[in-house]
């Protein structure tokens, strides 16, 4: 099922010994989601031949600065897959 | 300033890759000399400057370009095959700038090789941290009330940016206007 645009998720901390996409930066923060993006191969499970890899929906994510960096009224958007993710609580 | 590229130990290390392909029978000498002589001939940035200028005029394209970015690139007869591209246009209030924190990823087909700053960690770090900081240091001031929405290209979508369209450039041609499209504003580190 594809979560809406709107909807609050936070970026899952852990920090995996094998290759991943979730940059460090937005590790353990919130933020909305722009946009699905369609279906892709999870690449922490290409990057370890996992065969077949799992397919998941990648999300465009947006984080504001101030939560990320403590400063700045800018906005960070990256894609996360969804097992990247969790449903965090509505503000 | 190094004088040339084949004096870096990359270069060294990147003919032992080439040597190892070759050996393995993957590929010859020809082969990978056609392939880069290919890529320097046909990904510039003159492919995304000519999105620009289109998307500028036409209000149609400028639609489909931000709604498939792949579809928008093949009515100029560019086929990209290795990535979705995701078009991003600046507005009144709202500038967009790309980075890629994880490696280098780029849209080289339509902008060319990245340049070497894209690629430092110095840009990938602060980019997404102090985006109005290095705007600032590449010479585009942005007014304080301007929205700055930063794209980390860390999945398969690559990222093109849309500058607004330029002010006093009545009558211009699509040709002129393309003229006045810069990689930094594909980028989003200049204006247009």
């Amino acid at each position: 099922m594809s979560l809406p645009p709107g909807t609050r998720v936070r970026a899952r901390l852990g920090d995996p010994d094998h290759h991943t996409r979730v940059p460090r930066y937005v590790r353990g923060h919130t933020g909305v989601i722009v946009e699905d993006t369609g279906q892709w191969p999870l690449p922490d499970d290409v990057a370890r031949r996992i065969d077949p890899p799992r397919v998941e929906t990648v999300y465009a994510v947006r984080f504001p600065a101030a939560d990320l960096w403590g400063s700045g009224d800018h906005s960070v958007i990256l894609d996360l897959w969804e097992s990247y993710l969790e449903e965090a609580e509505a503000r | 300033m190094t004088s040339s590229h084949a004096e870096l130990p990359v270069a060294a290390r990147v003919r032992r890759l080439e040597e190892r392909a070759i050996a393995a029978g993957l590929a010859t000498d020809a082969e990978l000399d056609e392939k880069l002589a290919q890529l320097y001939q046909h990904s510039v940035p003159l492919n995304g400057a000519r999105m620009a200028a289109r998307a500028w005029l036409d209000a149609g394209y400028r639609d489909r370009l931000l709604i498939d970015g792949n579809a928008a690139a093949a009515e100029l007869g560019f086929a990209i095959s290795d990535y979705h591209l995701k078009v991003v246009a600046n507005e009144p209030g709202v500038h967009n700038l790309i980075v890629c924190t994880l490696c280098s990823c780029y849209p080289v087909s339509l902008l060319g090789p990245s340049p070497s700053w894209y690629k430092s960690l110095a840009y990938r770090s602060r980019a997404v941290r102090e985006p109005r900081a290095v705007l600032t240091e590449f010479g585009l001031v942005l007014p304080v009330d301007t929205e700055i929405r930063v794209w980390d290209a860390n999945s398969e979508r690559r990222y093109l940016v849309l500058p607004r369209h330029p002010e006093h450039t009545e009558g211009m041609t699509e040709e002129e206007l393309t003229g006045l499209v810069t990689l930094g504003g594909l980028v989003g580190t200049a204006a247009v």
